[in-house]
């Protein structure tokens, strides 16, 4: 590559990623730039390490970054696969497939990477009118099912091994994330084929994914929903932490009289130095209140971890989950209770559900009714919920007193504020009683945490 | 102070730390584009260790300062030796100067700045100290230089290699980002893991080795509070060889997962997916 295509393709590259949503600096480019002159450019994997180095300086960044450098410095192809193994244009499918099932449990990265590219070569292929084809992952997929293989492989592996053991949940962890490597390693070819035919810019544009703690709660996936589960405890500690820095650090309390005067004492009675008395914990009650109907469970879901995780931050945490009648949920969140399980559980177990339609009204006055005692005037009270009621009495007077009961309530809506008032949604009548945040990610949730606690 | 990232693969394997390409490269550039180093990931990766095997690898003089709440200036950087201070005004005539080098108490970062000798600076644990301190850093870690108002500046005599890492249980300031090149160490995967197993333990069988990575990959891949770290792994490698076991089977396992595990839902989780015996 000569120096002054090097060049360019650094600063598009750079470009790519600032549009992808990177907080990249001109420093760092420079940074990225200079590190350039040091490296051996052809070995690729130190290439990839030293642009995330100098550029990628959050692990929420670096899914985008690692799909955006392999669109814009593809690999090469090394022939690694081609020579020793079964020709890709010709072989049976059964083939390929036992090529598949060794690599899963035994295949190198490159490998891999080489498989993957001529099986997209082969199966990926769609002609999209004269003239031009189209390529998709999924046709790849389902030619080869690297799933069906499970059975076998673990019959191989585990040689009369006894099944349902240790064992058995070893391999198939091991197979399982080969299979994940391999749709990867589809998925980025497939990229890489659309980017040689219409270009990178446009390809970048639609592939990347924003970071995990900007995603959607409503457009969420269900592996999406278990990476962010997986995300509860280090992000509920983090923001502990910074309570607690916002705690110590806040206003300081009354005049501590006896420390001053006794200070006082060294400056012959003339009080220099004043003492404070550390201020109080403000921790709050909370009661949370939450739609758990499928339209915003998973946004549900997560808050209630959250706060969960966040026990040590509110003085008592009491949740209610309805969906058109309301039941405490408080009992499946114990200390140390398993996450997993207690969704489950709650699902199940808790009686929310009457005829099974989101009813917000009827909600609010079963719980004024049967749990109004609950918010007092230390009492904060949050609502989750997207507000679409079916077009069902909404209630606001009973909501109305129970705001009026607590020391603060607020309203979470998962959904845009664009789209409040749309349909069926009567955002804007509770939120003239109990003020409307809109809270579509783990970002904005944080946020509204901290103001909170 | 290296070659090229291949050389730094070579030398820190000679301290029996196992790097991958990433970590190779980081630490390459790192020493090459002279910048400080942010080492972050989860507890239990080997970040410290990272900075110690550099030290070793090079020949360098080690100097940690290990964060906590409260860290201030006067235990980070100097410090003025008030009490000598004192005497000397009382010996002497008051038109002594008492802000001069003598009077200086050096602290880590103020050492590393004026050491001669090739030095690796460990910042550990960045994230426990208060944001203040990140403020404190910035100047020595673009500059290399340190301002005492009584002195003046100080400059590096011979820029010090540093390493900073972080827990992530705060966000570190984006100034503080900008001046460091970023590290995120991960855990490894099983065929790493066993190698650094093999490299910790040396007297543990291969297949066992093996085992015992891919075990842990499974813990790892289930949902659990806090994941096995690989202090935990090697710890559990040592734990199977004081008790004789040669294999790792169910009740092996069930045995001895509190050493990995050390929350009691995680424990409950692990037994009911991997099947074991309670």
């Amino acid at each position: 590559m000569s120096d002054t295509s090097l060049v360019d393709r650094h600063v598009g590259f750079v470009h790519a990623l600032r549009e992808a949503g990177l907080p990249v600096s001109l420093a760092e480019g420079l940074d990225a730039a200079r590190a350039l002159r040091v490296i051996d450019l052809t070995e690729r994997e130190s290439l990839r390490a030293a642009y995330a180095a100098t550029l990628v300086k959050k692990p929420g960044y670096r899914p985008g970054f690692d799909m955006l450098f392999d669109l814009w410095f593809p690999s090469s192809t090394t022939g690694l696969y081609d020579e020793d193994a079964v020709k890709s244009d010709t072989a049976e499918l059964s083939e390929l497939r036992d090529q598949l099932a060794r690599l899963l449990t035994r295949g190198g990265e490159a490998e891999m990477r080489e498989f993957a590219r001529a099986m997209v070569g082969r199966f990926g292929r769609q002609p999209a009118g004269p003239g031009r084809q189209n390529w998709f992952s999924y046709s790849v997929l389902r030619a080869l099912s690297p799933e069906t293989l499970m059975a076998r492989i673990l019959q191989e592996v585990l040689a009369g091994q006894e099944r349902g053991g240790l064992a058995e949940k070893t391999a198939r962890q091991r197979v399982n994330s080969g299979i994940r490597r391999f749709e990867e390693a589809v998925a980025t070819d497939v990229r890489r084929r659309i980017a040689e035919d219409s270009g990178v810019e446009r390809i970048a544009r639609s592939a990347v994914r924003p970071p995990l703690d900007q995603l959607d709660f409503l457009r969420i996936t269900k592996a999406d929903l278990a990476r962010l589960r997986r995300e509860v405890y280090p992000l509920a500690r983090r923001l502990a932490a910074r309570l607690t820095i916002k705690h110590r650090k806040g206003r300081r309390g009354r005049l501590d009289f006896r420390r001053t005067m006794r200070a006082s004492l060294q400056s012959g009675g003339v009080p220099l130095t004043t003492h404070f008395k550390p201020p109080r914990p403000h921790k709050p009650e909370l009661v949370i209140l939450c739609d758990t109907s499928d339209s915003v469970s998973s946004f549900a879901h997560f808050t209630l971890l959250l706060t969960y995780a966040l026990r040590e931050q509110f003085t008592k945490v009491r949740a209610f989950g309805f969906v058109d009648t309301v039941d405490e949920i408080t009992r499946f969140f114990v200390p140390g209770a398993d996450v997993v399980e207690a969704m489950t559980r709650l699902a199940n177990e808790a009686d929310m559900v009457r005829f099974g339609r989101t009813n917000y009204g009827h909600s609010f006055e079963r719980f004024a009714e049967r749990y109004g005692d609950a918010i007092g005037p230390k009492t904060s009270l949050l609502i989750l919920g997207d507000a679409r009621s079916n077009y069902q009495p909404a209630a606001v007077d009973t909501l109305r007193a129970l705001a009026a009961k607590a020391r603060h309530a607020y309203w979470l809506n998962p959904e845009p504020r664009q789209q409040w008032d749309t349909g069926d949604s009567i955002a804007t009548d509770y939120d003239a009683v109990v003020p409307m945040y809109e809270c579509r990610n783990v970002a904005q949730l944080s946020a509204f945490i901290q103001d909170l606690a | 102070m290296f070659d090229s990232p291949a050389d730094v693969t070579e030398r820190l394997a000679t301290v029996d730390y196992l790097s991958d390409d990433a970590i190779s490269t980081s630490v390459f550039l790192a020493a090459a584009l002279g910048k400080p180093l942010l080492v972050e990931g989860p507890a239990g990766v080997g970040k410290t260790q990272l900075a110690k095997a550099v030290a070793q690898a090079t020949g360098a003089q080690l100097i940690r300062l290990q964060c906590y709440e409260g860290l201030d200036e006067a235990r980070a950087l100097y410090e003025w030796n008030y009490k000598k201070q004192l005497l000397r005004i009382q010996a002497t005539s008051a038109d002594d100067d008492i802000f001069s080098e003598e009077f200086l108490l050096e602290r880590p970062l103020l050492k590393a700045i004026r050491a001669g000798v090739p030095t690796v600076l460990l910042i550990d644990e960045t994230d426990k100290a208060d944001v203040e301190v990140e403020g404190l850093l910035l100047e020595l870690l673009s500059d290399f230089q340190v301002t005492i108002p009584e002195l003046g500046t100080i400059s590096a005599v011979r820029k010090p290699y540093v390493v900073l890492t972080s827990n992530a249980t705060r966000e570190l300031s984006e100034a503080l980002k900008r001046r460091c090149l970023y590290l995120h160490i991960e855990y490894p995967t099983p065929e790493r893991e066993r190698d650094i197993v093999l490299s910790q333990v040396p007297t543990i069988r291969a297949d066992l080795a093996e085992q015992l990575a891919r075990t842990v990959a499974t813990l790892r891949a289930m949902e659990l509070k806090k994941a096995p770290s690989v202090a935990e792994t090697v710890d559990w490698a040592n734990t199977l060889l004081a008790l004789g076991r040669d294999e790792l089977d169910e009740p092996t396992v069930a045995g001895t997962l509190g050493v990995v595990l050390k929350h009691a839902s995680d424990h409950a989780r692990a037994v009911k997916e991997l099947g074991l015996p309670s």
